[in-house]
């Protein structure tokens, strides 16, 4: 295994179609991913995140900007199985052929010796699979197919798809710590998930997007913003309670499970209302944990 | 070319080659060929001894060997067809592009690797059916003490021109797969063309003179020329014909610009 190498997305853009059916699906995306670490590549459904690793693998062509390993496009990779292993979501087998034999057809096109078959097929813990005919296997046997064709040329860069999708908490478990232990040995390794929470025992840095664009990028930490503190409050005199909010002088926003009370404290809030004798329907304060500022960070709605 | 493009290309072959031979799709075809094949050789060899030379069309002993034993490419040439177009729509069928692709990021060798290794495949299935076709065509001429002509250089050249007719209906069959990438369309498309719209193009085309000039182009009617003998020759005797290597480079052409197409339409694009 070579060093490890930084992937670098440089005014990444992709429109698929023109005209007014046209789609921006990712826009001026810029950021790198550093070797030693994993990086999650976090967005709601429809962010971008598979066209975006799909254009840095060749697979699509961006519309502009470039996306390369430390400068070299994968299409100019000298032996590109060898430097980036990865595992796209939708796993794409021949359900007639065997996981080994699949593993063996792209083992020979990348001119890799045959005995990695066996190798990655252990490694995922699929051995005694090898010569079962993909059709038959489950979400969760693909998933570990797809991490091993990854895995086959030893490759220094990982890039993975949402590869906890379908596993069972065994299974999640198993690839937190492998992704760990590739982690350590100094690969580079770019996972992407829609849900915060399935990566962030995982991962050291996260990438985030949404409708195609950055919109946060740093260490893990970076998004715990637990200072920011928020109460849900309701009452049946919905128009009473804001009175007596604005009077006390709290910022809030009115939806139509609650109002949320910005900077607050439930205890706090429940006198106010008390003072002014508004009867509540509910009280509590909101847990902001990684997973809301996420949803905080990517918008209420979300991508679609 | 360096040394590079080369060995990738071997590579790529290579795989090729596993993909075919690791799915069952290749030897169901097959078998279908050789069965098919085989009954028709040897039932028409049996129908054409017993009704003698009294009705149907009038066939000379010398004629009757090549007619019976060029039925291996003249009816099995839908096979290597399927084969190629099976192959290639399967890829996108299945989206096995993805892992191709990574494996192999130059698309043009890929397509090319293809055609290489289905070529080749071609060629086995064209040994498969001319074993059937004489196989059972001389059986039972022995049968019928009539002469199967198994000695006669001829007839060994003619197996070797079929052979050579069926790897590069395989090929044809690749481009066309890469043209139409639906898997369903493409078998609609070759069972249409070939069994339907292909018979009645070269019987209308040999009604005039001018036609019959551009009917000698259509794939089938080069795949003839090229074997030299098949049961058109009786229907239509005065349609004039392409020289063998004519009909090869015909064929070829067929296919070379197919995946051509194809390659700039269907195998460029965006996978995703
Ligand atoms: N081939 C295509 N043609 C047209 N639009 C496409 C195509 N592929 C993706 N898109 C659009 O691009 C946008 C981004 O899609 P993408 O698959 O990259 O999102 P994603 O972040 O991977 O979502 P998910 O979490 O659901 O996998 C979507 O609006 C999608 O509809
Ligand atoms: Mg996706």
């Amino acid at each position: 295994m070579p060093a490890g190498v930084t992937i670098e997305f440089t005014h990444l853009t992709k429109r698929f179609g023109s005209g007014s059916g046209s789609v921006d699906a990712v826009s001026d995306l810029s950021f790198t991913v550093e070797p030693g670490q994993i990086t999650g590549f976090l967005g709601p459904n429809g962010a971008g995140k598979t066209t975006t690793l799909r254009m840095l693998l060749g697979l699509v062509a961006p519309t502009s900007g470039t996306a390369t390993f430390g400068g070299v496009s994968y299409r100019s990779l000298a032996h590109p199985l060898s430097t980036v292993g990865s595992a796209l979501e939708a796993a794409s087998f021949h359900p007639g052929r065997t996981a080994a034999d699949h593993l063996r057809v792209y083992a020979q096109a990348a001119g890799l010796p045959r005995q990695r078959v066996g190798v990655v097929l252990e490694q995922v813990g699929l051995e005694q699979y090898g010569s079962r005919r993909v059709g038959g296997y489950s979400l969760g046997m693909r998933q570990r197919l797809g991490l091993a064709s990854a895995l086959l040329g030893d490759p220094s860069v990982l890039v993975l798809d949402e590869p906890i999708n379908g596993l069972d908490p065994e299974g999640i478990r198993w690839i937190r710590l492998f992704l760990r232990q590739l982690a350590a040995e100094g690969r580079t390794i770019l996972v992407s998930s829609h849900l915060l929470s399935e990566v962030q025992q995982s991962v050291d840095e996260v990438v985030i997007i949404a409708h195609g664009t950055l919109i946060h990028r740093g260490s893990l930490a970076s998004l715990d913003m637990t200072e920011t503190r928020q109460v849900i409050v309701d009452a049946p005199d919905r128009v009473a309670l804001q009175l007596a909010l604005t009077a006390a002088g709290y910022h809030f926003s009115s939806l139509r499970g609650g109002v949320i009370v910005e900077n607050a404290d439930a205890e706090a809030v429940g006198r106010t209302a008390f003072d002014a004798g508004v009867t509540l329907s509910s009280l509590s304060q909101k847990r902001t944990g990684l997973e809301d500022s996420f949803l905080a960070l990517v918008g209420e709605e979300g991508a679609l | 070319m360096s040394e590079q493009p080369v060995r990738q290309l071997g590579h790529a072959i290579h795989a090729e080659f596993t993909k075919i031979t690791t799915t069952r799709l290749w030897w169901m075809l097959a078998l279908i060929m050789i069965v098919y094949v085989a009954l028709v050789a040897g039932g028409l060899t049996a129908i054409l001894a017993s009704v003698g030379g009294s009705r149907g069309p009038q066939i000379t002993d010398a004629q009757r060997a090549p007619l019976i034993y060029s039925f291996g490419s003249s009816i099995g040439y839908v096979f290597p067809v399927l084969l190629g177009a099976l192959v290639t729509t399967s890829e996108f069928r299945h989206k096995t592009l993805t892992p191709t692709f990574l494996a192999m990021p130059r698309r043009g060798r890929i397509l090319v690797a293809k055609l290489v290794a289905l070529t080749v495949f071609g060629g086995l299935f064209g040994v498969l059916a001319m074993a059937s076709s004489i196989g059972a065509g001389s059986g039972v001429m022995a049968l019928f003490s009539q002469d199967a002509r198994l000695t006669d250089p001829a007839i060994w050249a003619l197996a070797g021109r079929a052979v050579l007719a069926m790897a590069l209906w395989c090929s044809v069959g690749v481009g066309l797969g890469v043209l139409i990438p639906s898997q369903v369309a493409a078998i609609v498309i070759v069972l249409a063309f070939t069994q339907f719209v292909e018979p009645i193009l070269r019987f209308a085309s040999g009604l005039t003179d001018v036609t019959a000039q551009i009917g000698q182009y259509l794939p089938g009617s080069a795949s003839d020329a090229l074997v030299g003998s098949s049961f058109y020759s009786l229907t239509a005797p005065t349609v004039v014909g392409l020289d063998w290597w004519q009909g090869a480079l015909v064929l070829l052409a067929y296919a070379v610009v197919a995946s051509f197409l194809g390659f700039f339409t269907s195998w460029r694009r965006d996978v995703t």
